[in-house]
């Protein structure tokens, strides 16, 4: 498989996928 | 004393808008840019007069950044690490720029020196570090973006966190 930080736009979704997770973590764990 | 958090968050802003922007100007300008120059034999007026300059900025807006951040969360800052209550959000923004800060001194900048011939390095050494400082740059890309959106949290945020 292809890591996505190869290219630009393989990065900012896989930045948009990361802030989703985190954002479900804080929300549904921490918060 | 209540100036100290007012000084912080500007300086913070200024100095994290300086380290982000240079970032995204890596990603999205000098890396593209590098490999067209590299096909037309004109790299050399970017990797000797561009990145050296873009790099020593980079780097120290990385840490005073950080600082800024750290005075700014105060008698919060354990609070934050340690993602107490209340603080869970600000808490990953702070360990998603605090990792980004360890890739920007460790995996990006070491590798940067031999890359740009500023350290001794062998043809072999040379595209490693190609290699590594592109995917921890590309790492620090993917990670601002949840960074800035923790970091950010307002009173948006309250109503995004159910609050």
């Amino acid at each position: 498989m292809k890591n996505p930080l190869d290219s630009i736009w393989g990065t900012i979704i896989s930045g948009l996928v990361l802030t989703v997770v985190l954002y479900a973590v804080v929300k549904n764990f921490l918060m | 004393m209540e100036y100290v958090p007012v000084l912080a968050r500007w300086l913070h802003f200024l100095a994290g808008i300086m380290w982000i922007g240079l970032l995204y100007y890596f990603n999205f300008v000098q890396v593209p840019a590098l490999k067209a120059a590299g096909a037309d034999g004109t790299a050399a007026g970017i990797t000797k007069h561009v990145a050296p300059r873009a790099l020593l900025y980079f780097r120290w807006s990385a840490v005073v950044t950080w600082l800024a951040g750290a005075a700014l969360l105060g008698a919060n800052f354990g609070s934050a690490f340690t993602l107490a209550k209340g603080f869970a959000a600000i808490g990953i923004g702070s360990w998603l720029g605090t990792i980004m800060l360890f890739n920007v001194w460790v995996l990006i900048w070491p590798n940067q020196q031999k890359i740009l011939g500023l350290k001794p390095a062998t043809d072999d050494e040379k595209n490693r570090a190609r290699r590594v400082a592109l995917l921890a740059s590309r790492t620090n890309m993917m990670l601002s973006m949840p960074m800035l959106f923790f970091m950010a949290g307002g009173y948006t945020h309250k109503a995004a966190f159910g609050l």
